[in-house]
């Protein structure tokens, strides 16, 4: 090998793992799982129904990840099952008095100032309710969902059972 | 052509809901035969045909009832206000023949602006409809540069009181969408509903795949166009009397 | 042929600080603009549902073909072997970074959602020229930049024939990339022309010779480090026939669409009664961008001038921009025909004429990617030797400390 040669393969070696080290790095900070905090919910309007569409440890955990899989499903196939939609969601958790989940006692807002996380979803969903869901609510929690997304939430949920003990409603 | 389980099932369920109804009612039970779990197929197409002749000059029905239904704000200024339907008026160069018509999104089976869409934000849905998935639009408005029906608005401002099934806000590009929401449901786009309603009777939406659906009949009987046929799009929406 | 000794420039007098503020004080403000954008929405610019892209885009294009054509400088020096070029491939190089850089940002500071860059980088439909282009740009950037340090670490020089011809193939590429975003509307009469990606090329080499030109002269007039006239005269020259070929090609995608009846309509918008877009075709692209550069360039005595040759490449950059303007924004003013044969109305602008009037927040963010593009490219050869200490005659010309004086009309 000659002297240009190892000096191009050593560049080429330094920068392949400059890059694998940088993404690496960005997944660990991005990917790692978020440690649980404190609930904020003093003053804040739980919601209509008496029961979640999944225990709360788990939402508090993983709604993010629901609402993701199920908006890929309702804007690209069209599936639109009750349970982890954006809209079910407000329909139970805006407050009554303020008929908002956003605003200071919001549901999403006041939890989302709290841990300091920015949600985007509301510049273009209606954060308001849009049909009365005292009733229907404990029946949507258990009310057919996407296989998909049903796959997704059962593993979801044995992995978070398994890993530590899940605490309950503040 | 081999179908997957789930299509399979929608073939299934829409022949057995064909077979079982009366005519009349068929359209409404076709869209429910593929229920809240089941993903759309390309075992319909949805299209809405336009008899022209029936379009009177100065109604707009169908722009209302399209505003209305999904919460577009009138309040701005002309070049920016969002059109999802608008009337055009036609005149003939050479003999001054005088019609209207509405014009929308044709969903085009070839959407070229799901071809040039660099995020696939601009897609077109198994069933037909092609619409934008706000999540990842970037709001480059090519799509807006690639329409050849000038079927698209972006959203130039912030926006309030979007309505619960039509989430919209700013810095992002969008189209006609058939009311999807309301055709997930079962029912038909509101711009139909009030044509037919309030109107002049000149809209009929339907599965064009479904040979006993009235669009589908109507089209196969009946004379009808796309608009500039030589782009060769296959559009969603055809016209007649033009 | 004399070793060319590269170096960094000393850049520690007023002159330079106050340079390099006053760009800063432009890219703060361009940032500003599209902060201001971004919050209130795009209701504050020109831009509306008819014409959807304004003057970022002609600044983002014009800066983004500049950029892919300055780094001709360069591969002519390594790719066709000519030895007086060399000395300037290392700055070429660096002006094609910045100048992409430059033009990219704009680009994407305009995007309605400029947060979601992330999305645009990590969900591709392959089926999009827009698509192909995020993987042309960046891979530029790199290959230019492997290519940049093949010419600038000595142990690498061997390489740097091969990194310029990938690098000059991948400019090729580039370029029909970004004709091709507008060559691919079949939708619109402007765009609808297999000319349009070629017609960018050679946009690309006069425009990038122009801006490397109007740079060398500055850099080299402002350090007073010499820049003898072999070189210069070379420069211009070359600049000349390719402003010609603009002109040329101008003349062709014009003829070629009259030749087509149904794009009559819209060239007798361009070449006649199109207004503003008239104007800028016939006064600011043919005229200023292309006869009076030719006039000044092939002229025995104005093209000897120093500031005559600074002109007129200021001219072409002016007739640059202008033609890029009539490319986008004409062409999006003209209407879509939708119904041949009919007079068309509505309440959405159809059968009319499109409507913009350039916002102050668009022009910022525009002059802003271009102070951007400069101040890096005036910081970088501050911090790494991207100029040579003299581009004076013998420096260059192998030939030329032997000749006789007359000869160099011969180069020239
Ligand atoms: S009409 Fe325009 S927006 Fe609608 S599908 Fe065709 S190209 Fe897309
Ligand atoms: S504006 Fe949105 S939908 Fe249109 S091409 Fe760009 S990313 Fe796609």
């Amino acid at each position: 090998m000659t002297h240009h040669n190892k000096t191009v393969l050593g560049a080429w070696v330094t920068a392949i793992v400059a890059i694998a080290a940088f993404l690496a790095a960005a997944y660990a900070f991005t990917g790692g799982p978020a440690k649980p905090v404190p609930s904020p919910l003093t003053g804040v309007f739980l919601g209509k129904g008496k029961k979640c569409v999944a225990p709360v440890a788990i939402m508090r955990r993983y709604h993010m990840q629901f609402l993701l899989h199920q908006r890929d499903l309702t804007v690209h196939e069209g599936i639109r099952t009750q349970r982890f939609l954006l809209t079910n969601c407000v329909d139970c958790h805006a407050d009554p008095k303020t008929n908002s989940v956003l605003g200071k006692h919001g549901f999403c807002a006041s939890c989302h100032a709290y841990a300091a996380v920015q949600i985007d979803c509301f510049s273009c969903h209606s954060p308001h309710p849009q049909r009365e869901q005292e009733t229907a609510t404990s029946a949507i929690a258990l009310a057919p969902q996407h296989s998909r997304i049903a796959e997704m939430v059962s593993k979801t949920m044995v992995t978070e059972l398994q890993s530590e003990p899940v605490d309950g409603p503040k | 052509m081999s179908l997957d389980r789930r299509q399979f099932l929608a073939v299934g369920g829409a022949v057995l809901a064909s077979a079982a109804l009366a005519p009349g009612m068929r359209l409404v039970e076709l869209a429910e035969a593929r229920s809240p779990d089941q993903a759309v197929t390309n075992a319909q197409r949805w299209g809405i045909l336009v008899d022209t002749t029936r379009c009177a000059e100065g109604c707009s029905a169908c722009v209302s009832a399209c505003n209305k239904e999904n919460g577009l704000q009138q309040n701005v200024r002309l070049d920016i206000r969002p059109q999802w339907i608008r009337t055009v008026t036609l005149q003939d160069e050479q003999t001054g023949y005088v019609q209207t018509l509405p014009m929308m999104c044709q969903h085009c089976e070839e959407p070229p602006c799901a071809d040039v869409c660099p995020t696939g934000a601009s897609f077109r849905r198994a069933d037909g409809i092609v619409l934008v998935d706000r999540h990842i639009c970037i709001g480059c408005r090519y799509c807006m540069m690639a329409c050849p029906y000038k079927a698209r608005s972006f959203v130039h401002e912030n926006l309030t009181g979007q309505r619960a099934d039509v989430p919209r806000g700013k810095g992002t590009v969008e189209g006609c969408n058939m009311c999807v929401h309301r055709v997930d449901e079962g029912r038909i786009p509101a711009c139909v509903e009030a044509c037919n309603y309030d109107g002049g009777k000149a809209l009929t939406f339907g599965d064009m795949r479904d040979p006993a659906s009235e669009i589908a009949k109507r089209l196969a009987t009946q004379q009808s166009e796309e608009i500039r046929p030589n782009l060769n799009l296959d559009t969603g929406v055809r016209y007649q009397g033009l | 042929m004399k070793f060319t000794d590269f170096r960094e420039i000393e850049g520690r007098s007023l002159g330079y600080w106050g340079l390099l503020g006053f760009l800063g004080i432009l890219i703060v403000a361009g940032l500003a603009a599209a902060y201001y954008m971004e919050s209130n929405g795009h209701h504050v610019t020109g831009m509306n549902n008819q014409i959807v892209w304004g003057i970022p885009h002609v600044f983002a294009v014009f800066m983004i073909v500049s950029a892919s054509g300055v780094l001709n400088v360069a591969s002519i020096a390594s790719v066709f072997g000519r030895a007086m070029y060399k000395p300037l491939a290392r700055l070429s190089g660096l002006l094609a970074i910045t100048l992409l850089i430059g033009g990219l940002t704009v680009l994407v500071l305009d995007l309605g959602k400029p947060d979601r860059l992330i999305v645009a980088m990590t969900t591709y439909n392959f089926k999009s020229i827009f698509a192909w282009n995020i993987f042309l740009y960046t891979g530029f950037m790199v290959i230019v930049a492997v290519y940049l340090w093949m010419m600038m670490e000595r142990r690498m020089n061997v390489f740097t024939k091969h990194a310029g011809m990938v690098a000059f193939l991948w400019r090729l590429t580039l370029t029909t990339g970004t004709g091709s975003i507008f060559g691919f509307l079949i939708a619109r009469e402007a765009y609808d022309s297999a000319l349009l990606a070629p017609m960018f090329i050679i946009m690309s080499f006069s425009f990038g010779l122009a801006i490397f030109i109007l740079y060398t002269m500055a850099a080299y007039n402002l350090t007073g480090r010499p820049l003898g006239d072999a070189i210069l005269h070379r420069l211009k020259n070359l600049l000349g026939v390719f402003v010609a070929a603009v002109l040329y090609f101008a003349l062709v995608y014009h003829l070629t669409n009259l030749y087509m009846t149904a794009h009559h309509a819209f060239e007798k918008f361009i070449l006649l009664d199109g207004g503003v877009y008239t104007a800028l075709f016939w006064i600011g692209q043919v005229l200023i961008g292309g006869v009076l550069p030719l006039l000044i360039l092939f002229n025995g005595q104005l093209g000897r001038s120093r500031p005559m040759i600074a002109l007129a490449a200021a001219l072409v950059l002016v007739g640059a921009f202008c033609q890029v303007y009539v490319i986008i924004v004409g062409g999006q003013a003209f209407p879509l025909i939708i119904f041949p044969g009919k007079i068309v109305s509505s309440s959405f602008f159809d059968g009319a004429i499109g409507q913009y009037r350039p916002s102050l927040p668009e022009v910022m963010l525009g002059i802003g990617g271009v102070s951007l593009a400069m101040a890096m490219t005036t910081f970088a050869i501050k911090v790494l030797p991207f100029l040579p200490l003299s581009l004076a005659d013998e420096d260059v010309d192998p030939h030329h400390a032997a000749a006789a004086k007359g000869t160099e009309a011969a180069h020239a």
